[in-house]
């Protein structure tokens, strides 16, 4: 087996953890988006062109109740500000690529593909082939992603509520953030994301989790700083 | 509008903000301390994520004895700390939930 296929199965197998947590996600969404009177073609269409599940959720539900298009693309984009900074964050290790490549990668650049490959790249750094990684892990979940939502679509969200398969998500982060917390900063640039994003819980499209990563990114920084 | 282009535009907003800072890198200075900042990305964001979903149950704070998630994502952190095994993670973290559900 090449290096590129290696690369490539490494990330589809990183990213199988999350899958566990995102298909229920996709079909519940398949499910909700034809609640919201949105046609069979539309609903899929849309994470097919979005492909980000918290701001299909929030689209469809406004969709439904005939808010303005402006309304709903300001949502969209605020819901989905926390991309900038995966794009920021993985930039420096994709800067040597094609443009084709660029592309393609951001249109599959979610939260749960950029876990798993941030924590490969920042351990092994910039290598000439380390994008195939980021390809099969965004692939993968892209993949399932299409499936589940079709799934939702024809079948309804057929998943019993005592199987708490939406808790694998949570877990996977939990798994890989814990061995990245080494030093002062990093405990107290999570730990104070944490916080803000616990007392910011309440405000609308996810700004409390913009919030929060600002405040861990600042604090980390500046505690790295004075060191 | 017509939904089909509000969610053809959807996607060019969301694509763009994914594409812009990947776009962009190189062809302008990045100051060092911008540099460092990024580090510490993703465990802030991830933190974020978790910190809410284990806190909060239907909407609302608990971080009593009673809620499951919280006593679950806390096994979880304690096996992801010293295994370092992300699917030994997620299974001790998942076991735990059930049980803890089951008897109660």
């Amino acid at each position: 087996m090449n290096e590129f296929k290696k690369l490539f199965w490494d990330g589809v197998r990183a990213e199988f953890p999350l899958l566990i947590g995102v298909f229920p996600f996709g079909m519940i969404y398949g499910a909700l988006a034809l609640n919201a009177g949105l046609s069979a073609p539309a609903a899929q269409a849309m994470s097919a062109l979005v492909f980000a599940g918290s701001a299909q959720f929030v689209a469809a539900q406004l969709l439904h109740d005939a808010a303005p298009a402006f309304v709903i693309l300001a949502t969209v984009a605020v819901v989905n500000l926390r991309h900038v900074l995966y794009s920021a964050s993985l930039a420096p290790y994709l800067k040597n690529l094609s443009l084709k490549w660029k592309i393609m990668l951001s249109y599959l650049l979610t939260d749960e593909a950029y876990a798993p490959t941030i924590l490969k790249y920042e351990k092994e750094g910039a290598t000439p082939t380390n994008h195939w990684f980021l390809f099969g892990a965004g692939l993968a979940l892209w993949t399932t992603w299409q499936i589940s939502t079709a799934l939702g679509v024809f079948l309804g969200a057929a998943i019993p509520d005592s199987l708490p398969l939406d808790f694998a998500l949570p877990l996977t982060f939990i798994a890989m953030v814990a061995p990245a917390l080494k030093n002062r900063p990093m405990v107290a640039a999570a730990f104070s994301a944490g916080c803000v994003a616990l007392l910011a819980y309440s405000l609308p499209f996810k700004l409390g989790l913009i919030l929060a990563a600002l405040m861990g990114i600042l604090v980390g920084t500046f505690l790295e700083g004075r060191k | 509008m017509n939904i089909w282009l509000v969610m053809l535009i959807g996607g060019v907003v969301t694509f763009g903000m994914r594409f812009s800072l990947i776009y962009l890198f190189g062809k302008f200075e990045i100051p060092e301390t911008m540099r460092r900042a990024l580090h510490y990305v993703p465990p802030a964001v991830l933190s974020a994520i978790i910190f809410p979903e284990l806190f909060f149950h239907a909407n609302h704070f608990d971080i009593s004895l009673s809620n499951s998630r919280l006593l679950a994502g806390v096994v979880a952190a304690l096996v992801a700390w010293i295994s370092k095994n992300t699917l030994l993670t997620i299974l001790a973290g998942m076991v735990a939930l059930l049980v803890l559900q089951t008897w109660r």
